[in-house]
């Protein structure tokens, strides 16, 4: 028999997942056939968020631990990210690259970046004019965040054909449906491998000639091992990659499908604040963690008890749509108060990227709905992407009357 | 546009830093510093900040835009109703009535001058001059449609005409009174050498105000008492690089709150920091010149200090005085009240039409015992006085039980502390995630068995889970393997000082012999 979870999976749902949601709460902690725990329901999930008993570090599971890559000096495995580690250790690394991205160390320097994404979406943009058909993905909101954290990590931007390649295996090895998750993770060992060799070259480079980038920041502050350096930068890269295309493209769409909101935003910019952060409930990026979880003893939760050594899954999306949580869930609701949604996960785990996210997003919204004329979907539902961890349209193809000057 | 923190929800996200880095600042770890009322052209990154916030903690202007119908207010007949006390337990507890659809009159009456403002930041970005002293409003509540009386003290009260007496001498009639008074700081006992030019106290704006300015002046400061007020002016102190000395009667500064073991973490903080940290001992005579500016201060191990300022952080006095002889059981302790919030009189029954919230109320807690407890945290204003308003306005068998367990948080040497449940109830306490040596742990308390509190320096993300194991009385101390954990648990005594509650100053005589007439009488409630 097919659990709900598993239905979920199915790429066949991709596109409305939503749903099964109803019927996947049903069962709050859900034990499926692999021995995994899959937690559904706003309460539980955020219990569980900030539940010390709850491991983000895989190696806690031996057959992970127990992963070596084949030997190779040239791309030797690298240490988990740290997204993919406990306290104390990610507590340190985490503060270490936060020095540089946010308080205490450098509280400005998210807002500072605004005029620069300015410029670049005002060039996506222009680069629309004269065409009738567009894809948001393709022509807007892959390359936005892509050349936002090259230019902040100091990855350079013609490089990216090549570890987009890279990004996309990693990201694809979150998707349960690609294996068990001991072959998900060889592969992404060896494929972190390979952009850490990369990364290895530029720290080294970044090292000799320093500039206001991240990495160099992480290189010359010596704070950190190399090795850390290279999760690190190799976290960030893929994170900036995957995720706030998917939240531009999921909102664009969303307020196709709400032309109401879609009609206040473009009389109202600062509307973008709300409509932002109602996305990240109603239409989030992330539907699951990547990482997963392991239970470091019994947890008893919701009448069911989650065995030491169990592997948990986190549904925060269905999480944001719960109706214990939120009135009228499946509802877009910009006005909606009190939205304290999961879009960027909680606890010591939270989002590090969210307040560029945040930023990017706000800003790519109110340009688009300001300029594109008549934008129109061509496709309702668009393709999507394969995963269902990062969840958003493979393309987004509009049909416009034209483009409004910048100003 | 003003903007408070509930800092007892916030767990030190940062997004509001980075969404208006130019309002909110995080200048250690987890410890968060704001601007309380900020100019128009910040405007936009306030509300960005409030919108990003991850637990909603944000407490903006003008929330009250979603009001019930009129409920219960009409069945129970309330057409007036009163707050003594305008500060923060009062002012929630007046939106909560019109968020919960009262309609009728309300009366707000404060004995300070002006709007209500927050006291949290007072000790904290205040005495470091990042904000004045006049810009910590409380958010506006523009559709409280309420009187207020400023300026003016209540000073009597009559049970039986249901009348608020004024000083000017009016008085104020009511259906439903709501006693939020709080406390005041408690005063250097000895007159004389409290008057000294240089002795001062630290509770309201104006002395915030006025320890502000003498800071400015570089004195050598003298912190007389290291409860959490005591420490956080020695915090600001040394922020300031200012020479300070705290003296403490117990063995630690923090003691009488969290207990001798985390009281002596408290007191390397503060040493490391560059306090003078003095303990076990207390001060026995402040000494001026002729001019009678404050110039030494002894202490009982015969050590002579020189000092310009010495501020008396010796805790509080609650705002009773008022209540004598009108027949509640209010004292030395506080307004004695149920979990209900209903007011005791002096025969102990609760009173249907009178209710008490915040800072000076003492009420029953069936989660420690139901051992009567006055708690002058931030939280517990907010919560009792939504408790209370609830009340006020709603038929007996609708009303809700006081059951939120306590939490508070203070900033200090740039470590953000944090507690939930009540340390002081415990007989053991154990570090259980974390590193003291970093000053980043939890530790959780126990009674008998029974987690009881915890308290998180610079981990506030995990308090949470601790309130929980609180809530469901599980047991101590917590043994299963978690994360940031790298032994087993080692429970040890908790120290907790022994206290005398205050309720022993009650002097009560019973009177009459025929059970109708059978009344007791309060002869001295230790208010003097």
């Amino acid at each position: 028999m097919t659990t709900t979870y598993e239905t979920f999976l199915d790429y066949a749902n991709r596109a409305d997942p939503y749903a099964l949601f109803p019927e996947l709460r049903r069962t709050p902690v859900a034990r499926q056939p692999d021995g995994s725990y899959v937690v559904s329901t706003y309460r539980e999930i955020v219990s569980l968020l900030h539940d010390p008993r709850v491991s983000s570090d895989l190696r806690n599971l031996p057959e992970i631990a127990n992963i070596r890559i084949s030997p190779d000096d040239a791309a030797p495995q690298l240490p988990p990210e740290f997204i993919r580690r406990d306290p104390p250790d990610h507590d340190r690394l985490r503060a270490m690259v936060m020095k540089h991205f946010g308080p205490p160390g450098a509280p400005g320097r998210v807002a500072g970046m605004e005029p620069r994404m300015r410029e670049i979406i005002t060039e996506l943009i222009d680069g629309l004019v004269g065409r009738s058909r567009i894809d948001i993905v393709d022509d807007f909101a892959y390359p936005l965040p892509v050349t936002v954290i090259c230019e902040l990590l100091g990855v350079p931007r013609p490089d990216e054909p090549l570890f987009h390649k890279w990004s996309q295996i990693a990201v694809g090895t979150n998707d349960p449906t690609t294996g068990t998750i001991v072959e998900r993770n060889q592969l992404r060992f060896e494929t972190l491998a390979k952009l850490g060799q990369y990364l290895n070259g530029l720290a080294d480079a970044h090292q000799r000639e320093p500039g206001d980038d991240l990495l160099s920041a992480l290189v010359t502050d010596g704070e950190m091992a190399r090795p850390d350096v290279l999760s690190t930068a190799a976290l960030l890269l893929i994170a900036g990659h995957e995720t706030t295309v998917n939240l531009i493209a999921n909102g664009m769409l969303t307020l196709l499908r709400h032309p109401h909101v879609l009609e206040r935003l473009r009389q109202d910019p600062g509307y973008a604040v709300n409509v932002v952060e109602e996305l990240l409930r109603y239409e989030p990026p992330i539907h699951m963690p990547g990482p997963r979880r392991t239970a470091l003893a019994d947890i008893e939760i919701a009448g069911t008890t989650i065995p030491k050594g169990s592997v948990i899954v986190l549904v925060l999306a269905s999480g944001n749509r719960d109706p214990e949580r939120f009135p009228d869930p499946d509802r877009f609701d910009p006005d909606r108060r009190d939205n304290q949604h999961l879009g960027f996960g909680g606890g010591i785990h939270y989002c590090f990227g969210a307040p560029l996210a945040r930023l990017e997003t706000r800003l790519a919204l109110t340009e688009l709905t300001r300029r594109l004329v008549g934008p129109r979907l061509v496709a309702d539902p668009p393709p999507y992407r394969h995963t269902p961890n990062l969840r958003g349209p493979l393309h987004l193809l509009l049909d416009i009357d034209g483009v409004l000057p910048a100003h | 546009m003003r903007v408070v923190v509930d800092l007892t929800k916030c767990q030190g996200y940062g997004q509001c830093v980075f969404a208006a880095p130019d309002v909110f600042r995080m200048p250690h770890h987890e410890t968060l510093m704001y601007e309380l009322d900020s100019d128009e052209t910040k405007r936009d990154q306030v509300l960005r900040a409030a919108a990003a916030c991850p637990v909603r903690a944000l407490l903006l202007d003008e929330e009250i835009t979603e009001r019930q119908e009129k409920t219960s207010a009409g069945d129970t007949g309330v057409g007036r109703i009163v707050i003594v006390g305008a500060s923060l337990a009062g002012l929630r507890a007046a939106a909560t009535l019109r968020r919960e659809g009262y309609a009728g009159k309300l009366t707000l009456i404060g004995d300070e001058q002006g709007e209500p403002y927050d006291r949290p930041p007072l000790s904290k970005q205040v005495l470091s001059g990042q904000i004045a002293a006049a810009d910590t409003m409380l958010p506006r509540r523009d559709q409280l449609d309420a009187e207020w009386i400023r300026g003016l003290a209540a000073v009597g009260l009559d049970l039986a005409a249901r009348q608020v007496q004024l000083a000017d001498g009016r008085t104020v009639g009511y259906d439903r009174l709501l006693i939020a008074t709080g406390v005041r700081a408690r005063p250097w006992p000895d007159a004389q050498e409290a008057a000294l030019d240089g002795v001062t106290v630290l509770r309201s704006r104006q002395d915030a105000a006025e320890l502000r300015r003498r800071l400015a002046a570089r004195p050598r400061v003298l912190v007389i008492g290291g409860g959490f007020t005591g420490s956080e002016i020695a915090s600001v102190c040394r922020e300031l690089d200012l020479p300070v000395t705290v003296a403490e009667r117990g063995p630690a500064p923090l003691v009488g709150a969290l207990g001798g073991v985390v009281g002596r973490i408290a007191a390397d903080l503060q040493r490391e920091n560059g306090v003078d940290l003095r303990c076990g001992v207390t001060v026995t005579a402040l000494e001026g010149d002729r001019e009678g500016r404050l110039r030494r201060a002894r202490l009982s191990d015969g050590s002579v200090l020189d000092v310009d300022l010495a501020v008396a952080a010796l805790g509080t006095v609650r705002n009773v005085e008022w209540l004598e002889g009108s027949g509640l059981a209010a004292g030395a302790w506080g307004v004695g009240c149920d979990a209900g919030c209903r007011a005791f009189d002096v025969n102990g029954i609760v009173c249907d039409d009178v209710f008490v919230a915040g800072d000076v109320a003492r009420f029953p807690h069936p989660v420690y015992g139901y051992q009567f407890l006055t708690l002058e945290h931030w939280g517990n204003a907010v919560s009792q006085a939504h408790v209370a308003a609830h009340n006020m306005i709603s038929p007996s068998g609708r009303l809700r039980p006081h059951l939120s367990l306590p939490v508070f948080w203070s900033a200090q040497f740039g470590v953000n502390i944090k507690s939930v449940g009540v340390p002081t109830f415990a007989d053991e306490v154990a570090i259980v995630q974390g590193s003291v040596e970093e000053h980043k742990f939890v530790a959780v308390y126990g009674h008998r068995g029974r987690i009881t509190a915890a308290v998180t320096f610079d981990e506030a993300m995990w308090l949470d889970f601790y309130r929980d194991l609180i809530e469901r009385a599980a047991p101590f101390p917590p043994d299963f393997a978690m994360v940031g954990r790298s032994a087993p648990p080692h429970a040890v005594p908790a120290e907790i000082p022994a206290r005398i509650p205050a309720i022993h100053d009650a002097t009560v005589m019973v009177t009459g012999h025929n059970p109708d007439e059978r009344r007791a009488t309060l002869v001295s409630a230790g208010t003097t």
